[in-house]
């Protein structure tokens, strides 16, 4: 927030509250980075990182919310102030569910590497979607720092990208299958992660909209990208 | 969803380039608004924005002053009561006027609300005391009282001497009721039996309430006008004003960024 409150308590809690987001968003991206590391070369300790992490991942959900309350009830926030912290609430959620994610994945890996499966699976595609992943999470962090609109309606673009990503390698999965039944158990687990790799950019551009929300006060999610483009005028 | 409007209202009192002058000070610059006919408008802005002078120039309290002097129109359904050559005391009966501290009358609190009631109306004393009883209950006061209406008004606590004035106010039937930061000698709980008498009066008048406690705008009122050193900065629904204020001014005010 470039303009200072005349309360500068209410300036101190709300960037503080900010930086706490941003310290949640960084861990839960180190998190998404780690499982798809374990993922890529089936490193269980990686795996095991991730799930020990998680529990942190979620203790900041709560103090993050206790203080957004703490803060409401205190300020009585309104116009932009408000919006931020209702954003800020959302995003906290959103983020909390791709740690989520990430813990799955790790899970998923573990039990991929406990049963043997064969290595000729197509984990390399699955790699690539979850670095685009991991990468859109990183700007839908970074432009909320900077409550870039601009950069928000990009991102929203590029989850578009990692859907068809997702799509596509569930056709090959089918073909894998196909080929071979005995492929069907570990094919299935690369399914579900795959999954994973895709909520992960759907909660990034879930962010995305809140930074249109808070900077333009118009509530885009569910909407038309032509609506979108028309609310950051 | 919290809904406080409930439908397009039409407008009552339509303020057209309205300047106001206490001396050479310009106090009001071009005002230009419309109030709408049954709804709560709260006025808000820091001390010095012209608030209470803009409220007083709706009943021409101003014309007690000699120095004080208003150049424009105000049109009351259409008729302009700032040059209008109507007596102002019937003028000041169809928009009344509760002010900051309350002023009970040193009589009964019958004789408070009859008050007015005896100057412009010729009522017989079972309708006349039909009326008070009417005002008291519509105050949210009648319950507290209808066992003591004999008692000086001045024994009364403080919030309900103010419900009291406010049934002095609305006794004589006005179509407008002004209201200068009616809850500012108030304590909270007496604040709030204010505020819930101001959201239920706007059922039958026009209330326009200034108010320097912005979270009672944001709670009683349906428009806010925001002024600052005599200008009209924004004028709109509250629900909007408090969520995305239009002007960067009115959004630093709101939220306390006002240096």
């Amino acid at each position: 927030m470039p303009d200072k409150h005349l309360s500068t308590q209410f300036d101190s809690e709300l960037t503080s509250v900010s930086s706490q987001v941003m310290e949640m968003g960084g861990l839960v991206e180190s998190q998404i980075l780690r499982a798809i590391h374990a993922l890529s070369h089936f490193d269980v300790e990686a795996a095991d990182e991730v799930a020990i992490k998680e529990a942190r991942v979620n203790a900041m959900e709560i103090e993050i919310d206790r203080d957004l309350s703490s803060i409401i009830a205190r300020r009585q926030p309104t116009a932009r102030d408000l919006r931020l912290l209702i954003a800020i609430s959302k995003t906290t959620a959103n983020l909390e569910r791709v740690g989520d994610e990430a813990a799955k994945i790790a899970r998923m890996v573990r039990s991929i590497i406990d049963s043997g499966a064969p290595r000729s699976l197509p984990t390399l595609e699955l790699r690539y979607a979850g670095d685009l992943a991991s990468g859109l999470l990183n700007k839908a962090l970074d432009a909320f720092a900077r409550l870039d609109v601009n950069a928000a309606l990009s991102i929203m673009k590029e989850d578009d990208q990692i859907d068809k990503e997702f799509d596509s390698f569930v056709r090959i999965l089918i073909t894998y299958m196909m080929e071979d039944p005995r492929t069907i158990s570990a094919s299935l687990d690369l399914l579900f992660l795959a999954k994973a790799i895709e909520r992960i950019g759907d909660h990034s551009k879930n962010i995305a909209e809140f930074i249109i929300y808070i900077v333009k006060g118009e509530d885009v999610r569910h909407s038309s990208m032509a609506k979108v483009e028309q609310a950051i005028q | 969803m919290l809904k406080t409007d409930t439908g397009i209202a039409r407008t009552k009192i339509a303020i057209k380039d309205l300047n106001f002058y206490y001396g050479k000070f310009k106090a009001l610059k071009d005002i230009n608004l419309e109030i709408p006919e049954r709804r709560v408008t709260a006025f808000i802005g820091p001390s010095g924005c012209g608030k209470s002078t803009l409220l007083r120039v709706l009943n021409r309290m101003f014309e007690l002053y000699p120095e004080q002097r208003a150049e424009g129109q105000i049109l009351l359904d259409g008729e302009d009561l700032l040059n209008s050559k109507e007596d102002v005391a019937l003028l000041r009966a169809k928009v009344g006027m509760v002010f900051q501290k309350p002023t009970p009358f040193p009589m009964s609190i019958f004789d408070n609300v009859a008050f007015g009631v005896k100057l412009f109306e010729n009522l017989d004393t079972s309708d006349l005391e039909e009326r008070v009883e009417w005002a008291l209950r519509k105050s949210a006061l009648w319950v507290e009282v209808k066992d003591k209406l004999h008692q000086s008004g001045s024994s009364l606590s403080g919030g309900q001497q103010q419900r009291l004035c406010i049934a002095r106010g609305i006794a004589i039937k006005p179509e407008v009721l002004l209201l200068d930061e009616p809850c500012s000698a108030l304590d909270p709980i007496s604040t709030a039996k204010v505020e819930e008498l101001i959201v239920e009066l706007k059922t039958d008048y026009t209330v326009v309430i200034v108010t320097h406690n912005m979270q009672q705008a944001a709670r009683c009122s349906d428009y806010t006008a925001y002024m600052y050193l005599g200008d009209l900065i924004e004028f709109g629904e509250t629900e909007q004003m408090f969520f995305k204020p239009k002007r960067k001014e009115t959004e630093d005010y709101i939220t306390g960024r006002f240096g």
